[in-house]
């Protein structure tokens, strides 16, 4: 543990330096999607009973920022590190790959959870939400912005080139984060479709994360925390176990 | 406790065979020269050291320390200068060297700090971005950035490439007195003046080997030797001179001498023959024949 505080530091620093950009950006971002959605749809949905479709749309809307962001910060990182070389300052001091992974992971966590707090912030005054079960909705914030940081930073250690990494990004995770549940409710997709959304992961951190402001989702939350932290802690594993080896770091 | 130790080191990246059994050692406190032509496995040999690259097969270590099995006190004792001009566009010179002493541990870090500044002559771009600062100072930032948690080893590949003349005399200045102090440095460079001037001890590589390991003193008066360099205006050489001395390319001849006093015979040998002297020139042995002698010597074993 020597160099773990100052790494994750650095990486805290790094986005907030340019935090027009990495937070206030994807917070006007979410709110447009509220906005226009709102106004489509309002009308014509409801998802859970007693809760409007506004409602219901800001805590899907916060998590799906928090979960891009989370994956845009370490993999970006890493990315530009690797591309610029400036990698290499971090390989040669004596620091372990747990100490690399955690605070690639966690600086990853704490950009997500900073916008998704300016989501709510932001859409407080248009459309206060409830808070039923905090906890429930800080655990499914923990993990799901950890499962984003963990793919990121095995995106931004696959990725050799800038494209790949949109690739990555545009193909994998943006499909799974919008197909997660955060404009729909599950049960008001096809048989087919609702199987589908069970297999993704995603899936289980937003709609566990909505449990926790109105009580109501389409899944058991223990299932949805079960399966998205099981989904952590498996990804971390092969992730880490990809830096103990060097791939792509060190040759 | 050779600083630096290398036994059999082994490295292939694909089909190319970077390192091809390097075994070598550096003494503490020594000024060590890695020399080689581009392509030789130098700077795969220090990639190696600062656990950038991982050798096949061999064993590297570091003030005792193994750059795998012990690879943090091994990186702890060692610091790198790499060739290529790095930097992190995201902070200020202050602050990448803040997070370079942190990445060692090192907390309280702002009186060497501030030490190497100055030695550096960074002071007053302390505060600047490293986007806004020039090439050569980028390179400076760069040796501070190795030196935050006082490596007893430095290694500098090539820190001199393309750096302006006085950039590489504070530069080399600050090192000799670290060197002074105890530190063991290794050095590659291409100018094989400085390492000349340098390095008390020197390895030459080609094709992932080292060809040769010695002594600087050593190797120059093995390889090389201090010539008579004569141009004629008239007349030609004494048949006791021609039959040592050869044409050089320019139009003159190179006549080896033992010493300096040799000189004064065979410009007596000279006048006596009649001959009128155009130029002429004592010139000491160079680095430079040595390296160019040894890189042909293993062509020809290839």
């Amino acid at each position: 543990m020597t160099g773990f505080p100052t790494l994750l530091y650095k990486e805290v620093l790094r986005f907030w330096k340019v935090s027009f950009q990495t937070v206030a950006a994807p917070v006007v971002s979410a709110i447009l999607y509220l906005i226009v959605f709102a106004h489509a749809l309002a009308a014509h949905v409801q998802a859970f009973p007693g809760v409007s479709y506004v409602e219901f749309l800001v805590p899907g809307l916060a998590m799906m920022s928090m979960l891009q962001n989370a994956f845009a910060n370490s993999s970006s990182s890493l990315i530009q590190s690797k591309l610029t070389g400036n990698i290499i300052f971090i390989l040669l001091p004596p620091m372990g790959p747990a100490e690399i992974f955690a605070a690639y992971l966690i600086a990853s966590m704490v950009r997500g959870l900073v916008v998704g707090l300016g989501v709510f912030a932001a859409t407080l005054w248009l459309v206060p939400v409830p808070l039923q079960h905090p906890l429930w909705a800080v655990a499914f914030a923990i993990v799901g912005t950890g499962i984003l940081g963990v793919l990121g930073i095995v995106a931004g250690i696959w990725a050799e080139r800038f494209d790949q990494l949109a690739g990555f990004q545009n193909f994998l995770v943006m499909p799974l984060t919008f197909l997660a549940g955060v404009f729909y409710s599950m049960h008001t997709l096809p048989p087919f479709w609702q199987s589908v959304s069970k297999l993704n992961p995603f899936f289980y951190a937003i709609d566990g994360f909505r449990y926790g402001f109105f009580g109501q989702s389409d899944v058991d939350p223990w299932t949805s925390l079960a399966f998205a932290t099981v989904t952590l802690a498996a990804l971390s594993w092969m992730t880490l176990h990809l830096i103990r080896r060097g791939y792509k770091l060190r040759h | 406790m050779p600083a630096v130790q290398a036994a059999e080191v082994f490295k292939r990246f694909g089909t190319v065979r970077a390192l091809e059994g390097v075994s070598l050692s550096v003494e503490e406190g020594e000024f060590f020269g890695l020399l080689g032509p581009n392509g030789a496995g130098k700077t795969t040999l220090i990639s190696a050291l600062g656990g950038l690259v991982s050798a096949d097969s061999g064993t590297l270590s570091v003030m005792g320390h193994d750059v795998t099995r012990d690879f943090r006190a091994a990186r702890r004792a060692v610091g790198i200068v790499p060739q290529e001009i790095v930097f992190d566009p995201f902070f200020t010179v202050r602050e990448t060297l803040e997070i370079q002493s942190g990445y060692f541990g090192l907390r309280r870090n702002a009186q060497w700090i501030d030490e190497l500044l100055q030695r550096l002559a960074l002071t007053s771009k302390a505060n600047a971005n490293m986007r806004a600062l020039s090439g050569g100072m980028k390179r400076r930032v760069m040796v501070a950035q190795a030196l935050v948690h006082r490596p007893p080893v430095i290694v500098l590949d090539e820190p001199t490439a393309g750096v302006d003349v006085e950039l590489r005399q504070t530069l080399w200045q600050f090192i000799r007195s670290l060197n002074a102090a105890g530190h063991t440095i290794v050095l590659t460079t291409h100018y094989l003046e400085e390492a000349q001037q340098l390095c008390s001890r020197i390895a030459m590589m080609k094709d992932g080997r080292v060809v040769a390991l010695g002594s600087t003193a050593g190797l120059l008066a093995e390889f090389s030797e201090r010539v008579l360099r004569v141009k004629l205006e008239s007349g030609t050489l004494p048949p006791a001179l021609a039959a040592r001395a050869q044409a050089d390319p320019a139009g003159g001849f190179r006549i080896p001498i033992a010493d300096v006093a040799h000189a004064e015979e065979a410009l007596r040998e000279l006048r006596t023959a009649g001959a009128a002297v155009a130029s002429l020139e004592v010139a000491e042995p160079e680095l430079e024949e040595v390296f160019v002698k040894i890189m042909r010597r293993e062509e020809k074993v290839l």
